[in-house]
């Protein structure tokens, strides 16, 4: 068994999708979150994590999925980027997996647009597919603030 | 080197670049008093410390430099010589040259390759000059045995071709010598592995000095003083204290949840240990906090020589003097403007400042005064910095700023004296006629205020021309912990900073209609009889509405006034909740550009609420662009029509070659940008301009009647077009650009005949340089082009027309 690597999982809009286990600080649930106004509507708000400040990130708009029903709580995947913890809102936690590198296939060329960035590729499971998430990609805000700005 | 040594070498650079930075201090005050011998003697010791410490580290040529520099001084302090501009110059330049070997020693571990042979005989010169002047009048008999005078742990020695030459220096040295350096290298290795714990220097020795000079008493200067506190004092690592502060944050909120909780419990005994516990979170956070507090003498201490060097760098004559040297403030905020405040000072001597022929001519004194002033002032540090120099010209500076096109010639008509003064805040502006290597390159001053403001600080200049120019700088004491007002807007809680806060008001229902009042559509107030402009806060914030239960509601306006850069504008909020000292904890990457909030704080409820940069949102609101201001100014002339005031416009041609105008103070820029610049976000024309995406009015969309403006609106660009003519205009805090045909001409009228618009987006048809002109009416230009909201709208309108 060579390469293998351990993949935190979770859905999306019923899509799976990982991320390293490695780069996941923790898992936690539903919390009180403070809406930021004129941010980038990916930031769902701030929320305060034993004293530390964490901004939420809507990964279902990061990623331009449909939005999350309203009576749908969010779980909190939270994740150490560069720039300090965040948290990813996503619908559901599922299970850790362990892949091996040699199921790892890139995107498909017909996945285009600012998706295509945050999506490394998938790993093919036996049943369906785990989309793999970039992190850094995925936290920064620069494309998504531009636009921000420019619908002030 | 081994462990043990190079924990000694690190301990000699901490102590010797403080002993260095007590030499600028003290050779500059000597140089003014030459006869101060307590000074001297302390002088002496300082280098001799050094000497004797790095001879004992085997740094020889650092040593060497030490060495002449200690012989000179031994005859200064035997009064053979009497210390003089070239000696001292001689003195600090030997200061320097051990500061470069320090720092050399700190990163090679070694005392580098040069041994600075012309400094060493520029020394030896001057001091053999005084020995030959001496040898004449004076006899001294050199009792004590040459060899005494070499430190017994420098492996070299002393050079003998300086000792020789010298013989009279060594004369009185070696009871000095001594108990210094017994005193100095003793507490070195006694730190070694421990917490480094500030050595007494050259304490022990003291009395003996005293004893030795003439009984003629020099005053106990505060100098002595210092050494007796040292003693008290430990060193304590600057990671140990952010350590300590982040804790005590964490307590501050433990702190409010458990005061929260404990107003809802009904139990004595619980009431009883959280206000306990209040009391000692209070002190301790007090407490820690001035552990991270330093007097701001620490930074000046180091003027003294920058003003001398700058002075004689320019050939001017300039004094010093200090008021409020205690003063202090969070080791952050001194750290952040050290460096604002350093580039101030050299700014005022070489510029302020006058040649002393030129401050005979004008009948002042020949030498310059600077005063430094540093007080507290309603939880705010205020520096001055005060030059009795020529002041500022605001016609020169005025001139200038329209030469460089940093503002128009209308514009600078219009600004205030102050107004005009703050232009040298700007990039990349210098009035300075010639380039210095110290200043007058017009980089510094906007650096200076870029570096205050981030701390949360502003700087204000004021200046009268002929008598000197202050320029006033305000930070706050501290940025971890700050007291604030928090309020509550659209159901969530919002924190202001208690430093931008003036008063509250509150208007009762039913003295809203009447109190609240409108210029021209913008909300005012009218304040003690002065007219204060109103933000709504969840307009400002595209918030919903008042989120409280409708019968909570009691129609009464609560207006918080807040202070920005000098103005002043009353914010509107639901609800007005408590003053809270609140942890400041910094805004993610994320979220930096949203310019309203500076930072997030968690609350009493483990909640977390965003704290306003009252700043930002003056300018998000307009309150403190200037351009507003003016623009506003040109609207009431418009308006009003003012009897025979002339006015200046810019002309230019619209659609159909019609002639147009609009006020020159509503203009921003001109601009051209090339087609293929013009992109398309939705139906809108838009163009990148200056980091920021502009949007862009077509003015004969606007124009076109009502029927073909749909289509109009969809046509993109066309790429082979030739370049188009923007004017970039500033309306309620928004930029964007009109398209027009071709700039015709600025020019200046009256235009007082006038007639009514025959169609919209036309304020008038007036009369201008004898012909029919069109003045555009902007708001109504903005409305109909409806950058914002209705945007959707008229595209899914579009969709259903065609």
């Amino acid at each position: 068994m060579a390469n293998t690597s351990q993949f935190c999982t979770f859905y999306l809009d019923k899509l799976l999708f990982g991320v390293e286990l490695k780069g996941v600080q923790e898992v936690i649930r539903s919390l009180d979150m403070t809406k930021v106004p004129l941010a980038p509507a990916v930031v769902s708000g701030l929320i305060n994590l034993r004293g530390q400040i964490v901004t939420a990130v809507d990964l279902r708009r990061r990623l331009e999925l449909d939005l999350r029903p309203a009576d749908m709580l969010a779980m909190n995947v939270v994740v150490r980027s560069e720039d300090g913890a965040v948290s990813l809102l996503v619908d559901e936690i599922g299970d850790v997996v362990e892949v091996e590198e040699d199921t790892f296939e890139p995107p498909p060329e017909t996945l285009r647009g600012s998706v295509r960035t945050m999506i490394l590729g998938v790993h093919k499971l036996t049943d369906r597919l785990m989309h793999v998430l970039d992190i850094e990609k995925a936290c920064q805000m620069t494309d998504v603030v531009e636009t921000a700005v420019a619908g002030r | 080197m081994s462990d043990n040594d190079s924990d000694i070498v690190k301990d000699f650079l901490v102590e010797s670049y403080e002993n260095l930075d007590r030499l600028d201090r003290d050779l500059v005050g000597l140089e003014k008093n030459p006869h101060d011998k307590e000074a001297l003697a302390g002088v002496f010791r300082t280098i001799h410390t050094i000497k004797g410490t790095c001879g004992f580290l085997g740094f020889n040529k650092l040593e060497k430099v030490a060495h002449v520099g200690e012989n000179l001084l031994t005859r200064l302090r035997d009064g053979q010589l009497t210390l003089n501009p070239e000696l001292t110059t001689a003195l600090l330049g030997m200061v320097d040259a051990v500061r470069q070997m320090l720092k050399e020693i700190g990163s090679t571990g070694r005392d580098g390759e040069i041994d600075y042979p012309e400094l060493r005989e520029n020394l030896t010169r001057l001091q053999q000059a005084g020995a030959a002047a001496e040898s004449a009048g004076r006899e001294e008999v050199p009792l004590p045995a040459p060899e005494e005078a070499i430190p017994p742990a420098s492996p070299e020695g002393i050079p003998s071709k300086d000792m020789a030459l010298s013989p009279a220096s060594v004369a009185k040295k070696p009871p000095a010598k001594k108990a210094p350096k017994a005193a100095k290298i003793q507490p070195a290795q006694g730190t070694i592995g421990s917490q480094a714990v500030e050595p007494a220097p050259a304490h022990a020795e003291e009395p003996g000095i005293a004893k030795r000079e003439d009984a003629a008493a020099v005053p106990q200067t505060p100098e002595s003083r210092h050494h007796d506190t040292a003693a008290e004092t430990i060193r304590v690592g600057i990671s140990v204290l952010d350590k300590l502060m982040t804790l005590v944050g964490e307590l501050v909120l433990a702190r409010n949840q458990l005061l929260q909780i404990s107003n809802t419990v009904e139990d004595a005994s619980l009431q009883a240990v959280s206000q306990r516990m209040n009391l000692i979170a209070t002190e301790l956070q007090e407490g820690v906090m001035k552990t991270r507090m330093q007097p701001i003498g620490n930074i000046w201490s180091q003027f003294p020589r920058t003003v001398r060097d700058v002075a004689l760098g320019c050939g001017k004559e300039v004094g010093i003097e200090m008021e409020g040297k205690e003063t202090e403030l969070d080791k952050t905020i001194i750290e952040a403007i050290k460096d604002p405040l350093t580039h101030l000072v050299r700014n005022s001597v070489d510029h302020g400042v006058e040649l002393p022929e030129d401050r005979v001519k004008a009948g002042k004194r020949r030498s310059g005064r600077l005063i430094l002033r540093a007080f507290h002032e309603g939880g705010q540090v205020n520096i001055e910095i005060t030059d009795d120099g020529a002041g500022l010209n605001a016609d020169r500076i005025r001139k200038k700023a329209v030469e460089r096109a940093v503002i128009t010639a209308e514009q600078a008509a219009r600004m205030t004296e102050r107004e005009i003064f703050n232009l040298i805040f700007l990039p990349g502006f210098s009035t300075a006629e010639k380039v210095t290597n110290v200043s007058g390159r017009g980089v510094g001053m906007d650096v200076v205020k870029t570096n205050v403001e981030r701390i949360g600080g502003t700087v204000d200049v004021q200046s009268s021309l002929g008598r000197g120019t202050t320029v006033r700088v305000k930070i706050p004491l501290t940025l971890a912990i700050i007291p604030a007002l928090v309020v509550t807007c659209g159901g969530d809680r919002y924190a202001i900073p208690q430093v931008s806060l003036l008063e509250l008001v509150r208007l009762e229902a039913d003295k809203v209609a009447k109190g609240i009042e409108l210029v021209h559509g913008a909300p005012v107030y009218r304040l003690r009889g002065r007219l204060l402009p109103l933000v709504y806060l969840n307009r400002e914030l595209k918030l919903a509405a008042d989120a409280r239960p409708a019968k909570e509601q009691d129609g009464a306006v609560n207006i918080v006034v807040l202070q920005a850069d000098e103005r002043q504008f009353g914010l509107v909020v639901d609800q007005i909740n408590d003053t809270e000292e609140i942890v400041v904890k910094p805004l993610r990457k994320q979220l930096k550009t949203v310019k309203t909030f500076a930072g997030s704080s968690i609350m009493g409820d483990g909640k977390v609420a965003l704290i306003l940069d009252v700043l930002g949102l003056a300018q998000r609101a307009s309150v403190v662009t200037e351009t507003r201001d003016r623009a506003l100014a040109g609207k009431a002339t418009e308006v009003a029509g003012t009897a025979g005031e002339k006015q200046t416009f810019l002309l230019f041609a619209g659609p159909g070659d019609s002639r147009m105008a609009i006020p020159l103070s509503t203009l921003a820029r001109l601009e051209e940008f090339p087609v293929s610049q013009v992109e398309m976000s939705g139906s809108q024309w838009v163009t990148q301009y200056r980091g920021h995406i502009l949007p862009l009015v077509r003015l004969n969309v606007v124009l076109e009647e009502r029927r073909n403006k749909l289509r109009a609106m969809q046509a993109p660009p066309t790429a082979d077009s030739a370049p188009i003519q923007v004017l970039v205009l500033h309306h309620d805090g928004r930029s964007f650009g009109l398209v027009v045909e071709r700039i015709l001409d600025i020019v200046e009228d009256r235009a007082d005949v006038r007639s009514a618009s025959t169609r919209a987006s036309v304020l008038y048809s007036v009369l201008i340089g004898d012909r029919v002109t069109e003045l555009l009416d902007i708001p109504a230009i903005l409305r109909s082009a409806d950058l914002s909201a209705a945007q959707p709208g008229l595209a899914r309108a579009a969709e259903v027309a065609n």
